[in-house]
C-alpha cells in the first residue's frame, strides 16, 4: 500500500471511528449517569409500580409494562396489513400501480410523530371516545387502545418495506415450481413466504423495536398514568413517554438518575431487538 | 379444485383491502392537517412570535428559525462524519472495521430518538449546564449520521468499476480516485439522500425536548434554549386553548409540506439519475 493511501484509509478511518464511538458513548453515558439509580433500587426499580418522584418512590414496572403491552397490541394490528401490504406490492399488483403504492407507503413513514400525535388528540381519542360511550366503558378516549392504534399506523410502513425486500430476494424459480405443480396464486405465495420466513420474522422484529422506541405520538394519546393493567381503555404509560413528560421536571439528582435507568434499559432493549431483527434479515439475505 | 380457487381468491382481496386500510390512516391525517391547517396558515405565521394566551394572531417565526438554525447545526456535523463513514464503509469492504462500524451504524439508526436526546443531554447540557441551540444541533446530528453514512455506502457500490479502474490506470493515488471521480459520480444521489435525512430530521420533537428545549422569544444564540416548529406544535397541541389548537395544525402543514416537497423532489432526482444511468 502506498502511504498516501494509507494515510487516506486513517484519514477517513478517523470518521468512520466517530460513529462506532457514539454508539458505545451512548451505552457508556446512560450506564454512567444512571448509577445513582441503579445502586440505590437495584432490580426492585423493574418490579414495584409505585412511581411519586415527590414522596421519593420510583417503581418503573408501568412504564416497561405500557411499552411492551403497546408494541405487542400494536404489532398484531400491523403484521397482517404490513404484510399484505407487502404480497400486493411485490407479488399481485399491476407494475404501474408499484412505485405510486411504493411512494405512498414511505409518505407514511415520513410524516412526523408529532402529525400522528396531533391528529391523535384532536381525531382518534374523541373517534375512540365515542366507541367507548357505545359499548359503556369509560369514555376517557386517551388509554391503551388509541396508543396501540396510533403505533400500528406508524409501524406498518417500516415491516412492509422489510418485508417487501425480503420477498424480492426469493428466487422466481421458487414460485415457478409451484406453479408449475398447479399451485394457485395464494399456495405458490405462501410457498415464497415459507422460503422467506426467516427474513419476514426479521422485517416484523424491525418493526417491534420502531413501536418500543416510538414517542410523541404515543405520548399524546396513552393517557400518561402508570399503571399496569390488561384493559385496553386504561390510561397507561410508557417508558419513552414518562421521559418525554418529566425529564425537564426531574428536581433532584436520584429522579434525573431514575429517567435516565429508564432510557438506559429503553436503549438495551431495542438494541437486542435491533440486532436480532437485523441477525435474521442478513442470514435470509446471505442464504 | 373449487375451494383453493376461492381461498386463493379471498387471499388476493385481502391483500388489496391491507393496503386500503393502511392507506386510509394516511388520507384521514393528509386531510385534517390540510382542512384544519390551511384555515390558520397566513402571512402573520410566518413573520411574528407567539402571542400570549388571549391575544390573537401571532406565528411562529422564532420557531422556523429555530428549526432551520437545529437542522443546519446537524447537518454541518453529520455531513462530513456520514459521507465519509460512508465512503470507508464502500472502500474498505469486507474488513472487520468496516463490519462494526456497518454494525453500529445500524444500530444507531434504530436508537429511539428520546433515548439519543437522553444522550445529548449528558453529553451536552449537562456540561454546559442549559439547554441550548447547540444541544439539539448535536441530538439531531447524532441521529442523522447513520442515514447518511449508509445512504452514501449505498450510493458508491453502484459507480461502475470501470470509472475507478481507469481513475488508478491514470495514476492517480487511491484518496484523488475516490473524491475526484468516484464520489460526484455519485454525488446528485447523495444529495438526494442527505434532502430526505434533513425533511425526518426537521420533523423530529422527542430529542429537542431537552436539549434546545423551548424560548417564546426571538434567539438565534447558540447556547441558550431555542423553540422549533415541532416542540411549539407539541405545546400548543396539549394546550387547552383553541387558540393554539389552530397554530399547532398551521405548524403541523407546514411540517408536512416540507415533508411532502422533499420526498417529491427526491423521488425525482432519483428517476433521473436512474434514467441517466440507463443511456450510460
Amino acid at each position: 500500500m502506498r502511504s498516501t493511501d494509507l494515510g487516506f484509509r486513517v484519514g477517513i478511518g478517523v470518521f468512520a471511528a466517530a460513529l462506532l464511538l457514539i454508539v458505545v458513548a451512548i451505552g457508556v453515558s446512560l450506564a454512567n449517569d444512571s448509577s445513582l439509580s441503579l445502586q440505590r433500587f437495584g432490580l426492585n426499580f423493574w418490579r414495584t409500580s409505585d412511581w411519586n418522584p415527590v414522596a421519593g418512590e420510583f417503581g418503573a414496572l408501568p412504564f416497561i409494562w405500557g411499552t411492551l403491552y403497546s408494541s405487542v397490541l400494536a404489532l398484531l394490528i400491523a403484521t397482517p396489513v404490513a404484510l399484505g401490504i407487502a404480497v400486493f406490492i411485490s407479488e399481485l399488483c399491476p407494475s404501474m400501480l408499484r412505485a405510486p403504492l411504493i411512494f405512498l407507503t414511505e409518505l407514511l413513514a415520513a410524516i412526523p410523530s408529532i402529525v400522528y400525535g396531533l391528529w391523535g388528540i384532536f381525531v382518534l381519542v374523541p373517534a375512540v371516545r365515542k366507541f367507548e360511550l357505545m359499548i359503556g366503558a369509560a369514555p376517557l378516549g386517551v388509554g391503551m387502545l388509541a396508543g396501540a392504534l396510533i403505533l400500528a399506523v406508524m409501524v406498518v410502513p417500516f415491516t412492509s418495506a422489510v418485508a417487501r425486500e425480503v420477498l424480492k430476494t426469493v428466487p422466481m424459480t421458487q414460485r415457478e415450481a409451484a406453479y408449475a405443480l398447479g399451485a394457485t396464486r395464494f399456495e405458490a405465495i405462501r410457498a415464497a413466504m415459507f422460503y422467506a420466513r426467516t427474513g419476514i420474522i426479521g422485517a416484523v422484529m424491525l418493526g417491534f423495536g420502531r413501536a418500543l422506541g416510538e414517542t410523541m405520538a404515543v405520548t399524546m394519546v396513552i393517557g400518561n398514568n402508570p399503571q399496569v393493567s390488561l384493559s385496553l381503555f386504561a390510561p397507561q404509560y410508557t417508558m419513552a413517554a414518562v421521559l418525554a413528560n418529566e425529564f425537564t421536571e426531574a428536581a433532584n439528582a436520584l429522579y434525573l438518575s431514575a429517567l435516565i435507568e429508564i432510557g438506559l434499559v429503553l436503549f438495551i432493549i431495542t438494541l437486542a431487538v435491533n440486532v436480532l431483527s437485523r441477525g435474521l434479515i442478513w442470514s435470509m439475505a446471505r442464504s | 379444485m373449487m375451494m383453493r380457487t376461492i381461498v386463493s381468491a379471498l387471499f388476493v382481496g385481502a391483500c388489496a383491502v391491507a393496503v386500503v386500510l393502511a392507506l386510509v390512516p394516511l388520507a384521514f391525517v393528509l386531510f385534517f392537517v390540510v382542512s384544519q391547517g390551511v384555515q390558520s396558515l397566513n402571512a402573520d405565521f410566518f413573520l411574528h412570535n407567539p402571542r400570549p394566551v388571549g391575544e390573537a394572531g401571532g406565528g411562529m417565526a422564532n420557531a422556523i428559525v429555530g428549526t432551520l438554525m437545529l437542522t443546519g447545526l446537524a447537518a454541518a456535523m453529520a455531513v462530513p462524519i456520514g459521507i465519509l463513514s460512508g465512503v470507508y464503509l464502500s472502500e474498505f469492504r469486507g474488513t472487520r472495521f468496516s463490519s462494526a462500524v456497518r454494525f453500529a451504524a445500524d444500530t444507531l439508526n434504530g436508537v429511539p430518538s428520546i433515548v439519543i436526546g437522553v444522550f445529548a443531554y449528558a453529553a451536552v447540557v449537562l456540561p454546559l449546564g442549559h439547554f441550548s441551540t447547540l444541544a439539539g444541533g448535536f441530538a439531531l446530528g447524532v441521529m442523522m449520521i447513520p442515514i447518511i453514512a449508509r445512504t452514501t455506502e449505498e450510493l458508491l457500490l453502484l459507480v461502475p468499476h470501470a470509472l475507478r479502474e481507469g481513475a488508478l490506470a491514470l495514476g492517480a493515488t487511491r484518496a484523488r480516485a475516490v473524491f475526484t471521480v468516484i464520489v460526484p459520480a455519485a454525488l446528485p444521489g447523495i444529495i438526494t439522500g442527505v434532502v430526505l435525512a434533513l425533511a425526518r430530521i426537521a420533523g423530529e420533537t422527542a430529542p429537542l425536548l431537552f436539549t434546545s428545549f423551548n424560548n417564546a422569544f426571538f434567539s438565534t444564540s447558540l447556547t441558550q434554549p431555542i423553540s422549533s416548529i415541532t416542540v411549539q406544535v407539541f405545546t400548543y397541541a396539549i394546550s387547552p386553548y383553541e387558540d393554539w389548537h389552530r397554530q399547532a395544525w398551521a405548524g403541523a402543514l407546514v411540517l408536512v409540506t416540507i415533508v411532502l416537497i422533499c420526498s417529491m423532489a427526491a423521488r425525482l432526482a432519483a428517476a433521473r439519475v436512474a434514467r441517466i444511468r440507463g443511456q450510460l
